[in-house]
């Protein structure tokens, strides 16, 4: 290691960045600071310097860390795993003063132990960075600056320095105290992006998605037909915007107000096998946080549950460190409508029109959804409608008990431990759908396990057999009333709504099963129009009614549309593309449980029965296309040919007259002797 | 009214009945290729075996089928009027025509070659003329003509042009001649035909030279036939040693071309004999060569298998084949290699004194 060229002032401190923080100039002044220090006695490498080293290459700082981690590589894992609480920021007016004091309590470590000697150098620098919580325990210890506090600073400072002789390993002991519980809404502040909040502008979208399919939910499971109406209006300060979504169901009550709108993964809809938009009890919370997080006010709710009560209102955050409301406000106002809930958050966003814009999000839903009347503000003052349809509401769906089929070996166990049926026989038969006593005993002998056995008593081994069993027998599939499909001429009337083409067309495939879970596949497809003719034709995907508008390349509906051999029904498309043409291609996956990729719910998993019914359903629709596009060619080409002979026929009935010499009359009567010669011909 | 004229209204009347009956009208024409010829040795140029293709008017072909009438009527009329017109004047008139005029020369060049094998007359007859120069020509031959103005007879005497030539006219069919020629000698470069005037040559070996610049026109080969006719003298052919200079040029001097086969019975000279370079030549006069090209090669295959000529003479398929075998060709200019006038003292002399060995 040459660090030979550096200055020896800063040899004796160090910097430590937090990662994400680095700007230019301190990036520089780290790079320095680190080299330096270590160049004063390299043979001697303390978890710090080893952090900041790994830090520094993480950043691509130097060579010579590089070279130099190589050698730590082991070592540097595990300090990365300790030090990493302790490094964020702090003033540097603060750190300056402390760094005397500390400076004089390393010298006394120093001669404690000769490892935890650079340590302490550190820990004592002119730029040290800790956390506001550990800076506020640190700061009164480092005034006094007596021998016994100058070793527990740095103790504290880097977790793992051991009594005596193992300064770079931590003991269990040391390791325990570093854990402790996380609260779910720590980890998505962390995470946001698992539940599409990664920028601004997937934020603005995210939140009112979230806003609105709860409102439809509600509004459906009331059996209201769903008014909501949306409005985005710019906040006072730059880049922040007022989002309120409003909607005329059957609002919540007051005491549940809190759980929903201010804690995480609270909800109704996770709990169950039933077809719905929302599905974890994420969504609305998560955004409520997000506005909180961003813009530090609180969510705004006002609900009414009857004309006669009034209604509530409550202005919310969420405690994150324990995942549960915080009331700021909580009144009673009049509110002139008879029920509903209105939602009000004040976000950092940024609004843009076009692709997986909230306008697109909100078209989309307006086609899936044609019962739905929306109105929205946006935030330059424009109203945009998009009215209702149809008045028929979506049909009920039923709960469904899971299916034999869909069950891994982990949920029969805990099912098997948790049911309150007596026997195995009877627990198969009432705690999943399809499974008949006669079904559940042909299971219990597969599986050579008595069908009177108490299920809490069944082995996991004996689960095992089982499962095996279950796979093995005929069982029916699951009952398939439990999904609303939107139907085809709903999905037409909504796609005629929208998007202005010369042929529409709809399909609503019969229920199928994945993994025991029902699902049932619909397709739309739009042709001609205004739709531009020379771009690549436009796929809406929609998971439950939900347009879906991300990550469009890694769903099992994009893939099915690809491996679709449009060229079959008279459309352009090059290999491994999108078809070319005017056209718009709408697919519907409705399902209790809808696989999705991720949290954020983007993109629908590669099932291969998903995808062979999808598949099934394009090609139906495609047909109808195919038909359409080449009755329209055929009339394309005869208009064509039509004008092609009234260009010369003429021209015929010229060079006759001139070599018969006729008069004008009788070139005329050929003209038409001829168009109808050649008319005749053409079909 | 001209027997043309006249054709041409008999074609326009069967087409209108047609399209007064309600049926699509037709216009049929003879196929013009070479796989629609064969070689009648006793007339001794190639006819038309019958092959015809028929255009009906359809929506496909209704551009070509007004086209066609169109031009036939142009046709007409020019006949009618005694007027002659240039192909590339009747692809300018055509630009009258609209929707129907052509947009390249090349469209309305086939229409007119469509009509003169429709009518199987040449397309002077029909008053189109060709652009190309007819050929040249020297030696002893008087050819009598007419001044265009006043029909004056006129007497031209070929020996007279001194370092020129007489240059063939593009209609032939009015002249007449006089010579004390023993025979004609064609020939396929400007170069040996400069050669053979400059030392006057037509005055030693007492004949009529053709300058025939490539592949004969068919003014020029009209021409040859005539003083073969009228004259009764023999014609020899003098081009290189390639299938270029057999097959496209003196066969089409003898026996005429597939593309014309409708109007070949006036447009060759079917007692043309090959006076050289035959393949032996080559070796005999020791002559510098060159490779014979990839299309030299298609060319004489080509004739081995499909040329009714060929097909008929054993002599030349043996010349086909010896060529092919040396792998090489031969310019006629290239017995300078010897002497500049090797070939009027020695080549030439020594091949007339044996005419009965040239090639047929």
């Amino acid at each position: 290691m040459s660090f030979s060229s550096l200055d020896n002032s800063v040899k004796t401190s160090i910097m430590i960045p937090t990662g994400s923080e680095i700007t230019d100039q301190k990036n520089r002044e780290q790079r320095g600071l680190l080299s330096g220090s270590l160049s004063q006695d390299n043979s001697c490498l303390t978890t710090q310097f080893l952090f900041v080293i790994n830090r520094a290459i993480e950043k691509d700082l130097s060579l010579h860390s590089c070279r130099l981690t190589r050698d730590y590589d082991i070592r540097l894992g595990h300090v990365y795993e300790q030090g990493a609480d302790f490094m964020t920021k702090a003033k540097k007016k603060q750190t300056k003063k402390k760094t005397k004091t500390v400076r004089k309590a390393m010298s006394k470590t120093r001669r404690t132990s000769k490892k935890t000697k650079p340590k302490a150098k550190k820990a004592g620098g002119k730029g040290i960075k800790t956390t506001h919580r550990a800076s506020k325990k640190v700061k009164p210890k480092t005034t006094k600056a007596s021998r016994r506090k100058t070793k527990k600073i740095a103790k504290e400072v880097v977790e793992e320095i051991s009594e005596k002789e193992q300064p770079l390993h931590s003991t269990a002991e040391e390791m325990a105290r570093g854990q402790r519980e996380i609260s779910v809404a720590e980890f998505f502040i962390k995470n946001r992006h698992l539940l599409g909040f990664d920028n601004p502008r997937k934020a603005l979208l995210t939140t009112i998605k979230e806003g609105v399919d709860n409102s439809l939910d509600a509004c459906e499971e009331a059996g209201v037909l769903p008014e909501v109406r949306i409005s985005i209006a710019p906040a006072k300060e730059d880049n922040r915007f007022q989002v309120t979504i409003e909607d005329n169901g059957p609002g919540i009550l007051k005491k549940q107000i809190p759980k929903i709108f201010a804690k995480l993964l609270y909800g109704s809809k996770f709990h169950r096998l039933k077809m719905s938009r929302g599905q974890q009890g994420i969504g609305i919370s998560a955004a409520g946080m997000y506005g909180q997080l961003t813009t530090g006010k609180p969510i705004a709710i006002t609900s009414k549950i009857s004309p006669s009560r009034p209604a509530h209102h409550y202005k919310l955050e969420i405690d994150a460190k324990k995942n549960e409301p915080r009331i700021i406000v909580d009144e009673t106002v009049k509110w002139p409508v008879k029920r509903g809930t209105k939602v009000e958050i004040e976000l950092e966003a940024k609004f843009q029109k076009g692709r997986q814009s909230v306008e697109e999000y909100l078209e989309q839903t307006a086609i899936a959804n044609p019962h739905v009347s929306l109105r929205f503000m946006t935030p330059d003052g424009q109203a945009k409608v998009y009215k209702r349809v149809s008045k028929q509401l979506p049909k009920l769906t039923r709960e469904i008990k899971p299916h034999p089929y869909g069950v891994e070996l982990g949920v029969l166990i805990k099912m098997l431990h948790d049911t309150k049926s007596r026997t195995l026989q009877s627990f198969l038969h009432s705690d999943f759908s399809r499974v008949s006593l006669r079904v559940a005993k042909t299971i219990c002998e597969k599986a050579k396990v008595s069908e009177r056995s108490r299920p809490a008593r069944i082995a996991r081994q004996e689960a095992d057999h089982l499962l095996k069993a279950i796979n093995h027998t005929r069982i029916m599939n699951p009952p398939t009333d439990c999904l609303a499909p939107i139907g085809d001429e709903l999905i037409l009337a909504g796609l005629k709504k929208q998007i202005e083409a010369d042929f529409f067309t709809a399909v609503t495939r019969p229920p199928a099963v994945y993994r025991g879970n029902p699902f049932q596949i619909e397709a739309g497809l739009a042709y001609g129009g205004s739709l531009k003719a020379d771009g690549l034709a436009r796929v809406l995907r929609y998971a439950n009614r939900v347009p879906l508008l991300y990550q469009q390349s890694a769903c099992a509906i994009t893939r099915s549309v690809l491996n679709t051999s449009w060229r079959n029904y008279g459309l352009q498309q090059s290999a491994g593309a999108l078809p070319t043409g005017p056209l718009v291609i709408m697919v519907h996956i409705a399902s209790v449980w809808v696989p999705f990729t991720s949290e954020s719910k983007e993109a629908v998993a590669h099932y291969p029965e998903i995808i062979k019914e999808i598949r099934l359903a394009l090609q139906e629709c495609g047909r109808k296309l195919a038909k359409f596009v080449r009755r329209r060619r055929k009339a394309a080409e005869s208009e064509r040919k039509k004008a092609f002979i009234q260009k010369y026929i003429p021209h015929i009935a010229i060079a006759l007259r001139e070599m018969l010499e006729l008069s004008d009359r009788q070139e005329k009567t050929m003209v038409k002797q001829l168009t109808d010669v050649l008319e005749r011909s053409r079909s | 009214m001209s027997k043309v004229a006249n054709q041409i209204k008999q074609t326009a009347t069967l087409v209108r009945a047609k399209i007064q009956r309600r049926s699509k009208p037709t216009l049929s024409f003879p196929l013009r290729s070479l796989s629609n010829v064969k070689y009648h040795p006793k007339r001794g140029f190639l006819e038309l075996k019958g092959k015809k293709k028929t255009r009906t008017l359809t929506v496909a072909t209704v551009k070509t089928f007004a086209q066609t009438l169109r031009m036939m009527s142009q046709a007409r009329s020019l006949v009618e009027d005694d007027e002659i017109m240039t192909k590339r004047e009747a692809y300018y008139v055509s630009k009258n025509w609209e929707d129907a005029r052509f947009d390249e020369q090349p469209e309305s060049d086939t229409v007119i070659d469509d009509i003169e094998a429709l009518f199987e007359v040449n397309r002077e007859q029909l008053g189109f003329i060709p652009e190309e120069k007819g050929g040249e020509v020297a030696g002893k031959l008087i050819v009598i003509d007419r001044e265009s103005d006043t029909g004056k007879k006129l007497r031209i005497d070929c020996t007279k042009f001194g370092s020129g030539a007489y240059s063939i006219p593009i209609s032939v069919e009015h002249l007449k001649f006089e010579t004390k020629a023993k025979f004609v000698l064609a020939i396929e470069t400007a170069g040996m035909f400069q050669r053979l005037v400059k030392h006057s040559y037509w005055r030693k070996a007492n004949c009529i030279l053709v300058s025939m610049g490539g592949v004969p026109t068919r003014a020029c080969r009209r021409f040859i036939r005539r003083l073969a006719d009228e004259l009764k003298l023999p014609v020899y052919a003098f081009v290189d040693c390639d299938p270029y200079g057999m097959f496209n040029i003196y066969r089409t001097l003898k026996v005429g071309s597939g593309n014309a086969a409708h109007i070949i019975r006036y447009f060759c000279a079917p007692n043309a004999k090959f006076l050289g370079v035959t393949p032996q030549d080559i070796v005999d006069y020791k002559l510098p060569t060159h490779p014979l090209k990839e299309v030299d090669i298609k060319r004489a295959t080509d004739a081995l298998n499909n040329d009714p000529f060929v097909q008929h003479y054993k002599p030349w398929q043996d010349a086909i084949r010896q060529l092919l075998d040396m792998g090489v060709r031969a310019e006629q200019q290239a017995f300078a290699v010897h002497n500049l006038n090797y070939v009027i003292e020695h080549y030439l002399p020594r091949k007339l004194s044996a005419s009965k060995k040239f090639l047929p």
